[in-house]
This record gives structure tokens, C-alpha cells and sequence, in this order.
């Protein structure tokens, strides 16, 4: 089975911060927004080096999407940045109007996604976001696994045509992808081939799938393990074939059942191959104050609970 | 100076057209768009400074949002009879898979839109980012925006008026339609307000009044003076009192007509107040 090697543990939000970083010295249309949240969305070095391409628009976050739209109007690539709760909910219709509808080439990015945002608890962690952005019409929705592909993946959406909400977290996790990868929009990765059962993850949960991969093949199950980091578009084709051959399939989010990946794979399933599949997500609940490993554990989204989707879905073959 | 009678002769038209457009299809919106049908007329023949032609970016050239965009009818017809798409195109307003949608839309290509809007209270921050998008650009024209009072209640404009103020946002004239009615009643009645002209000016906005905002000539010098004042280092707000309905008598000084279409004796008198000038699509 092939094993990845935990390079140095790093936070997602800083792959996005350094992608930024790169984007600006070699596009000058890449402009920034942030809704004075600077540190925490790791756009320090792009304000510094670009202080005439970066707007700091203060705690509104509603201006801030329409500015943004605004800004495409005359050939500017905005990136917005602030939490993924004030990014998608809290701002839901102006992105539908002014950027989805008006089809503007925004890059909506956000960071503290799901439950690793951790003490701040509830308000701040968001568990609908996916669901509320692939629900538009034309959005493209990516949530990249590690520093690298969350570095990859901002500097490939500013080469994309058209609105982009891109999805990452807080906390340091294992960074095991490769450096400089080139980063294909919509297009699945196989990270371990398998034939008893396909775990597809996304984000935070693709390192746990891996985890668990290793524990049931000491159980003497082969697993497969695909990484999503596009839910939307959805990679239709990369997971018809995999089911095709393992016969059922875990999905693995940090996003709740409704309206998540897991979501959007049934929808895959029933229509071309009806299969037996099981929901590594939060189950239409709100989170907590706690450590990301606590609230990780109490909410089933580690390895243990893939394991444990895995022997489930196994039984229903 | 410009031949006003012109501009004059072409408000007509562009009344009738509003009247029949909502009539046809027994909906929209022609109270807001009667009473902003000589601003239109002024800012898209004597205002702005266009290219020939539509291209989404509109380096070069002064550039318009519609932020109420329930008073459709008036920029559908304005645009149509400044060339940006065929005239008969007015027919299809409101039908289905038309490129004139009940609020106007990017979605369907229609020449001379560039924002979505409907939803209200989202064209401020839509064109304060495109104002700054001609500075990064080193381009020298001016943002144009329309706004309704009532819309004013919307949070995320007060956002987008202090941003404005607070990064010296000069390239933009915000126009506000002060016609004291929206859906409910009058503006006074529903929410007050207050003072608008002391709110935009406490917020570091420069204020251009327009009093007679129904007269073309008092726009047009009131739109200059606008245009002064801009590159001084505050964005600046136009406030234009309209009278909604203007120019058909029975829907004048009321929110009645604000999105009840005429009947067929009702369009036949609104006509009769405004015969045809330039030809009727």
C-alpha cells in the first residue's frame, strides 16, 4: 500500500497566504480584499508587497463582496478574504446577485472552516458552507487538503474564468502532498489504490482517510482513497469507476450530511450506480467551543470514525 | 449647451415606452422609472462620456449601475434608444427568454448591463469597486450610479458609504432618486429616514442637491456641477428629487404605481399625455 509521509505539519490558511504571495508577483490583476481579518488569512505578505492592489474594507463583509464584484469590471481578479461563516452565510445574497448571477471573476476564500476553527465555538464555526455555495449556479467549489494543494489550488483558481469559493482551516495538519504540484480544477486524486471499499474525503479529513487506510489494511481491508478537493465540479467519473470496482464507498467531510460532498456523491451514485455508502460528516448539528482534536473525536470526523464507516459499509455489500 | 427640446422630446418617448412595456406583460415597475426618466435621458446623452458600442470592462469610458433595479423599464428603453440594442428588442420585457428580464441582468448578455440588481442595496459597494478598479487602472472616467431612497434602508449601503469616504473614493457620482415612496407608503411613513443630505455629508460625502429633478435642465447643470466636484478627494452623492409616476398625471405623487402596471384605459390616457415624438417601438 502506498504510504505519504507527513513533510511538517502546517495550516491550510498559510498555503493560501503564500499562494497570495505568489499571485501577486506574477499577476497584476490579482487584487485582495479582507474584512480585518489580515493575520488570520495569512495576506500580510501580499498587503506588504502590494499595498496599492490591496483593499482592506474593515468589518463589512456585505461591501466587500460587492466591491469585489465591482472590481472585475475593468479586468481586476479580486480574492475576498475572511472566515468561511462571514464569507458564505452571512454575505449569501450578494454573492448570488452581484457575483454568481452577475457572473464576476471573484475568488471567495475563506479560512477557520468547520469545527478545527475550535474555542471560538459555534458562531464562528461554519457546517453549511459547502452545501450553500454549490447550490449556485456557476460556482466552482474547492476545499484542498493540505499547505501545498491549498497553495497549488489558489494560484490555479486565478487562471479560472468565473466565480470560485475556495475552502481552508486553521489548524496545523499534516502536509503530505507534494510542493509545487500543478492544480487540476475538478479533477480527482488517487492516493491509494484499494478494491474492498472507496473512502473519498475532502479538506482535513483526506490525511484522516489515509490514517485510516492504514488501520484497515492491518485489518486486512484494501482501501482506496481518493482525494476530492473540487466538490464542485464534481469528478463524476473518477468515483463511478472506483465504486465500480470496490462496490461501496465512505465520504469523509468536516461539513455537515446535508448538503455536503457526501451529498453530492449520492446524487452521482443514484443516478449511474446505485451503491452502499456511508457519511464521515456532523449529522445536521451545530459544534462547540473545544480543541480541534476534541471536537474532531466528539463529532466522528477522525480516522476512527472512517474506520468505523468503513466496517459498516462493508457489512452492506 | 445641448439642444434640450431634443432631450425633451426623447423623455416622451421614452415615457411611452415605460407605459407600454409595463402594460403589455401587466407588470414592473413604472412609477420609480416615470420619475427618473429625465435623468436617464440626461446622463446617457449629455453626461456620460461612452464608447461606441458594449464591452463588459468599460476602460475609457464612464460607467453606469442601476442599483433599484425594479425601475427597469427606464434603462431598458434609455439604452435601446441609445443604440445599445435594437428598439424593438423593448416588445420582449418581461417574456420569457427575453434578454430583458424583469430586473436587469449580465446573465443574458443584454448589451449595456454590468451588474446584476433586483436585490436591493447591493449597486454602492458594486460601484465604488469599479471606481477603484479605473484608478488601478489609470483611467480617468467616472463611475455613475443610481440609487432609490427607499433603498437607503439596506445596511450594506452605509458599509459602502463609509468605505467610500474612508479610502477617498472621488471617481464616482452616486445618485440618490428622492421620491419619498416605496412599496408600502411614503418613505416617512415605512422607515424615516432622517436627514439624507447630513447622513452622506456626516459620512465625508460631498452633496449636489437637484430640486427639479423631473427638469432636464436643472439635472443637467446639477450633473456638472457633480462632475466638478469629483478628484477632490470625496466621493460624491447627487441628491435628485423626482416625483414618482412623473409625466402621466393619475400616477403622479402616490407609491400606488410604484409596481402596478396600467390598464388598458389607463395606458390610453398616459399616452394621450404624452404623444409620440421619435417613434414608438
Amino acid at each position: 500500500m502506498k504510504t505519504y509521509t507527513n513533510t511538517g505539519s502546517k495550516d491550510t490558511r498559510s498555503g493560501f497566504g503564500a499562494g497570495l504571495t505568489e499571485l501577486g508577483k506574477t499577476n497584476e490583476n490579482v487584487v485582495a480584499l479582507c474584512a480585518d481579518l489580515i493575520g488570520s488569512l495569512k495576506m500580510d505578505d501580499f498587503k506588504a508587497n502590494h499595498p496599492e492592489r490591496f483593499f482592506q474594507v474593515g468589518i463589512a463583509e456585505a461591501n466587500m463582496i460587492g466591491l469585489a464584484a465591482g472590481m472585475t469590471i475593468g479586468g481586476k481578479i479580486p480574492f475576498t478574504g475572511t472566515f468561511a461563516n462571514f464569507s458564505t452565510g452571512r454575505v449569501y445574497d450578494q454573492i448570488r446577485q452581484s457575483v454568481a448571477y452577475s457572473d464576476k471573476n471573484v475568488k471567495i476564500c475563506a479560512s477557520h472552516a468547520g469545527l478545527t476553527l475550535g474555542e471560538d465555538g459555534a458562531t464562528h464555526q461554519i457546517l453549511e458552507d459547502i452545501g450553500l455555495m454549490k447550490m449556485l449556479p456557476g460556482m466552482t467549489v474547492i476545499n484542498p487538503c493540505d499547505y501545498n494543494q491549498t497553495k497549488a489550488a489558489t494560484i490555479a483558481i486565478a487562471e479560472h474564468r468565473g466565480p470560485v469559493y475556495l475552502r481552508f482551516g486553521r489548524p496545523k495538519v499534516a502536509n503530505f502532498t507534494p510542493e509545487n504540484q500543478t492544480f487540476e480544477i475538478g479533477k480527482a486524486i488517487h492516493l491509494i489504490e484499494g478494491t474492498d471499499v472507496t473512502i473519498l474525503a475532502t479538506g482535513h479529513l483526506v490525511w484522516e482517510a489515509l490514517e485510516a487506510a492504514k488501520t484497515l489494511s492491518e485489518k486486512g481491508i484494501s482501501a482506496e482513497v481518493i482525494n476530492i478537493h473540487t466538490i464542485k465540479p464534481l469528478d463524476d467519473e473518477a468515483i463511478i469507476k472506483s465504486v465500480t470496482k470496490t462496490g461501496c464507498i465512505v465520504t469523509a467531510e468536516e461539513h455537515n450530511f446535508l448538503g455536503g460532498l457526501g451529498e453530492s456523491v449520492a446524487r452521482v451514485l443514484a443516478t449511474n450506480k446505485p451503491t452502499p455508502q456511508e457519511f464521515v460528516a456532523t449529522k445536521d448539528t451545530f459544534g462547540e467551543s473545544g480543541t480541534p482534536k476534541q471536537l474532531m473525536e466528539k463529532y466522528g470526523l477522525n480516522s476512527q470514525a472512517i474506520v468505523k464507516a468503513v466496517e459498516t459499509v462493508l457489512k452492506r455489500k | 449647451m445641448p439642444n434640450t427640446q431634443q432631450l425633451k422630446d426623447l423623455t416622451t418617448q421614452v415615457r411611452r415606452d415605460i407605459l407600454r412595456m409595463v402594460h403589455k406583460v401587466n407588470s414592473g415597475h413604472p412609477g420609480g422609472s416615470l420619475g427618473c426618466a429625465e435623468f436617464f435621458v440626461a446622463l446617457y446623452n449629455e453626461i456620460m462620456e461612452r464608447n461606441n458600442g458594449f464591452d463588459m470592462d468599460g476602460i475609457g469610458e464612464d460607467v453606469f449601475f442601476l442599483s433599484n433595479g425594479h425601475i427597469s423599464p427606464v434603462y431598458y428603453s434609455v439604452l435601446a434608444r441609445s443604440g445599445y440594442f435594437p428598439i424593438d428588442e423593448l416588445n420582449t420585457f418581461r417574456l420569457i427568454n427575453s434578454r430583458l428580464q424583469g430586473h436587469p441582468t449580465t446573465h443574458e448578455n443584454l448589451p449595456g448591463v454590468r451588474i446584476a440588481s433586483g436585490s436591493l442595496g447591493q449597486g454602492m459597494s458594486v460601484a465604488l469597486g469599479a471606481a477603484q478598479t479605473k484608478k488601478l487602472n489609470n483611467d480617468s472616467h467616472l463611475i455613475y450610479s443610481l440609487h432609490g431612497d427607499g433603498e437607503l434602508q439596506e445596511g450594506q449601503n452605509w458599509e459602502a458609504i463609509m468605505y467610500a469616504a474612508g479610502n477617498n473614493v472621488d471617481n464616482i457620482i452616486a445618485t440618490i432618486d428622492l421620491n419619498g415612496q416605496q412599496i408600502d407608503g411614503s418613505t416617512d411613513d415605512v422607515l424615516p429616514m432622517g436627514n439624507i443630505k447630513a447622513k452622506f455629508e456626516a459620512f465625508g460625502w460631498t452633496v449636489v442637491e437637484i430640486n427639479e429633478g423631473n427638469d432636464i435642465d436643472a439635472i443637467l447643470k446639477g450633473m456638472v456641477e457633480a462632475k466638478s466636484k469629483t478628484g477632490k478627494g470625496k466621493p460624491v452623492c447627487v441628491l435628485l428629487k423626482t416625483v414618482m409616476g412623473n409625466g402621466v398625471d393619475f400616477m403622479m405623487y402616490t407609491h400606488a404605481w410604484h409596481g402596478k402596471a396600467p390598464n388598458d384605459e389607463q395606458l390610453a390616457i398616459g399616452l394621450k399625455q404624452n404623444p409620440e415624438t421619435l417613434g414608438d417601438y
